[in-house]
């Protein structure tokens, strides 16, 4: 299958590891993926904090980028974000439609009936849990908010992680609460995001893994930031870096 | 007002109104942040109900269905409200009460006065009701020399203790039985001042002192949890049967009910009764479930002691019309006030209900109370729509599935244009500034690429995980609790485009 690849503004230019090792799983399951150089970011950064006359642009820009990719044969869109691939779906058509240009929301309808986040394209779409990782450390794992409420993720994460070899997956208390992140909300508001990202890290501690996980790069800049912060020693690694590492392969085949 | 020494009280400052506070959420939140009996309190007492409505809503197999329907028969209804309100005006007035109409708060007040001062009493007692804290009743009715006695049990307490409450169906939750104790001991009249902090000890002095209040009152004033416009039938559903008191013992009743708590139809009760306790309490049935239709003797079979020989209803608009108005805001008054939303609220579970300046606090309070105010770009109301992390649990459990996330994204939007048209030409904020320079970059590939690149002339300003230099300063909300991340040698077009060249093999 040809997948088109929605970097995420973050992931480009903060995270590039979680992005690179989008396209090694899916090459790996022998697909081909293409980078629309074109795009930039989705605009939910504007449209959650208000600014929805900035975020039209924005999601003009993402809808013309990537129904020219739909257009030239990629049959999917994928991002390593629930939180991105939320408001694709969930916000581009209303943003669209709130200016009154009914023509962009339903060009962005068809944009985000084909825009998957990684765990829902791998299995739903591409019907894979085994995508032959191999990951020998203790890890817990963060159910993003926009992945888990707005997505309807759901387990799927966890059926890919279950598949990787040698590792040891633990299940974090309260995982389904939010760890305080919200974009702008943790600055403005941070000493009330502070005390929930608190929290989370207090929750992470308990499992005693070394790795966190997550599917959203941005949550875990957070929820990382705070573990650093307090010296912890856990790290955080984005799920497809999970999914993409090879480590003590030959150990445990 | 004398203060008693370690009274726990935790208001602040006098509120501007029962539904705008005198300071943004971010600078109350960060007061309730520091208070370690709140944050104990609450964290216990919300995980404890959060328990509990998971458990007996786990019972039901048509729960979906039930939100769905819940949802279906409130979007009638606001569709409908004007000639259903007329309808129900009718039925009320067939069974002998009468229907008064207020605007606002302050007619309300002037109605309620007069209905109180008709009777000739200086007294009334009260069941919890969220319509009559909206208007702050109590307080006007002071002010015209009536005492209003409040009869749920944690009413009472914050009566007593002359606090607020800070939630919408356990108005004391922020306080602990020792701190209850301690305004019982002190402010209950009659009290036994050896009186210990168990709970069945606070719940019988209470009790001691409200059966007298219930014998003696002539005059009582309740909400209403719903309203049948085909039947004129009022309901309240309570756990503790102090309302059922006050709307059976009374010679006269008044109630105050906000115009969207109509419902068509009778049968529309069967879906509400089974949602709104397994929401809000975390049973399965409340209770007590009172049901009024007029006045006692006016129809046949109700000619018995029970129920009130005068019955007054009092219609509150107060800023609903406006909300109704809203194409997205006006979900908002589907609200039922079973309160499951703030007790799955991370925001609320950690900064309470008082951090948000209103009676109506938590998730819906952050999508009601501005709008009920109106935004206007710099009210203090204006920063609740920002009190969340748009996580969405508050959608979740909504029993009338309010899309509270999308609700707050698009006041957000309605704050930052009111902000606009005030600003005019004026200097827009530094937000705003930075908001309209990172569109313009990320609108074009070119200068977003660029930008992207040029982040890495700040790693001298990033070392270790700290900010130095001009960014700190900015930054220091973010950079006090967390480290910032550390910048990549190549973004990831940079090394798609390396390698699209054939410069690595990937």
């Amino acid at each position: 299958m040809r997948i088109a690849l929605f970097v995420t503004c973050l992931a480009d230019s903060l995270f590039p590891e979680a992005a690179r090792a989008t396209v090694t799983v899916l090459e790996r399951l022998g697909h081909e993926v293409v980078f629309p150089t074109a795009q930039t970011c989705c605009g939910q950064m504007h449209t959650n904090t208000g600014y929805q006359g900035h975020a039209l642009g924005l999601v003009e820009h993402h809808v013309t980028t990537f129904e020219r990719a739909l257009d030239e044969g990629a049959e999917a869109v994928v991002a390593p974000s629930g939180s991105c691939v939320g408001s694709v779906r969930h916000q581009h058509a209303m943003v669209a439609r709130r200016a009154g240009d009914e023509a962009l929301a339903q060009r962005a309808e068809r944009v985000a009936e084909q825009t998957f986040e990684l765990s829902e394209l791998l299995v739903d779409r591409l019907g894979v849990t085994d995508v032959g990782a191999s990951f020998p450390h203790r890890v817990t794992y963060h159910p993003t908010c926009h992945s888990l409420r707005m997505l309807r993720v759901g387990d799927k994460p966890l059926q890919l992680l279950r598949e990787v070899r040698g590792i040891d997956l633990v299940e974090l208390p309260a995982a389904d609460e939010c760890c305080g992140f919200g974009g702008t909300f943790a600055m403005k508001n941070a000493d009330t995001s502070t005390a929930m990202l608190s929290d989370k890290v207090t929750h992470v501690r308990e499992t005693r893994a070394a790795v966190l996980t997550a599917g959203d790069a941005s949550c875990l800049m957070h929820m990382g930031g705070g573990l650093r912060h307090q010296r912890t020693g856990v790290r955080t690694m984005h799920l497809a870096e999970i999914l993409a590492s090879t480590d003590g392969a030959g150990a445990v085949s | 007002m004398s203060t008693y020494l370690g009274m726990p009280s935790r208001r602040v400052q006098e509120p501007s109104s029962p539904i705008q506070g005198v300071r943004d959420f971010p600078a109350a939140a960060r007061q309730a942040l520091g208070d370690s009996v709140l944050r104990r309190n609450l964290g216990h007492a919300t995980s404890v109900i959060r328990g509990k409505r998971a458990a007996v809503v786990g019972e039901v197999p048509d729960w979906e269905a039930l939100r769905d329907s819940a949802e279906a028969i409130k979007t009638e209804t606001m569709a409908r409200l004007p000639e259903l309100l007329e309808q129900l005006e009718a039925n009320v007035t067939a069974a002998g009460g009468t229907v008064h109409w207020a605007r606002d708060a302050d007619e309300a007040n002037r109605i309620v006065t007069e209905l109180v001062r008709a009777t000739g009493e200086t007294e009334v007692v009260k069941v919890k009701s969220m319509a009559t804290q909206e208007i702050g009743l109590n307080e006007h009715l002071e002010d015209e020399g009536i005492t209003a006695y409040e009869t749920d049990l944690a009413e009472l307490i914050v009566q007593l203790a002359e606090d607020q409450p800070s939630h919408i169906l356990v108005p004391a939750i922020h306080l602990s039985r020792t701190e209850i104790r301690e305004v019982f001991a002190t402010r209950m009249p009659g009290v036994d001042p050896l009186l210990t902090s168990e709970p069945r000890a606070l719940a019988m002095a209470a009790r001691t002192y409200l059966r007298e209040l219930f014998l003696r009152a002539k005059v009582g004033v309740s909400g209403a949890n719903f309203a049948v416009a085909e039947t004129g039938t009022l309901t309240v559903v309570e756990s503790e049967g102090n309302g059922r008191m006050c709307l059976t013992l009374p010679e006269t009743l008044i109630t105050v009910m906000g115009i969207e708590k109509v419902l068509p139809r009778w049968r529309d009760l069967e879906v509400f009764l089974q949602l709104l306790p397994r929401s809000s309490t975390g049973e399965r049935m409340n209770p007590y479930t009172t049901f009024w239709t007029g006045t006692t003797g006016h129809t046949e079979g109700t000619t018995g002691p029970d129920g009130p020989k005068e019955f007054h209803l009092v219609l509150l608009d107060n800023g609903r019309t406006d909300v109704l108005a809203d194409e997205v805001g006006r979900a908002a008054l589907h609200c039922i006030r079973c309160s499951a939303c703030l007790n799955v609220c991370p925001v609320y579970e950690r900064t309470g209900g008082h951090s948000y300046g209103s009676v109506y606090p938590g998730p819906i309070g952050a999508i009601l109370s501005p709008q009920l105010t109106g935004l206007t770009g710099d009210s203090v109301n204006d920063s609740l729509p920002y009190a969340s992390s748009l996580c969405g649990a508050c959608y979740d459990v909504c029993p009338v599935k309010i899309d509270i996330p999308s609700i707050l994204v698009d006041l957000r939007a309605r704050h930052v244009e009111a902000q606009q048209s005030r600003t005019g030409l004026r200097v827009p904020s530094p937000e705003a500034v930075a908001m309209a320079a990172a569109a313009y970059v990320m609108r074009d590939e070119k200068r977003f690429a660029a930008a992207t690149r040029s982040m890495r002339w700040g790693r001298p300003f990033m070392k270790d995980g700290h900010l130095r230099g001009p960014l700190s300063s900015v930054m220091t909300g973010w950079s006090s609790s967390r480290d910032v991340p550390t910048l990549p040698d190549q973004t990831f077009r940079e090394w798609w485009a390396e390698r699209e060249s054939g410069g690595h093999g990937g």
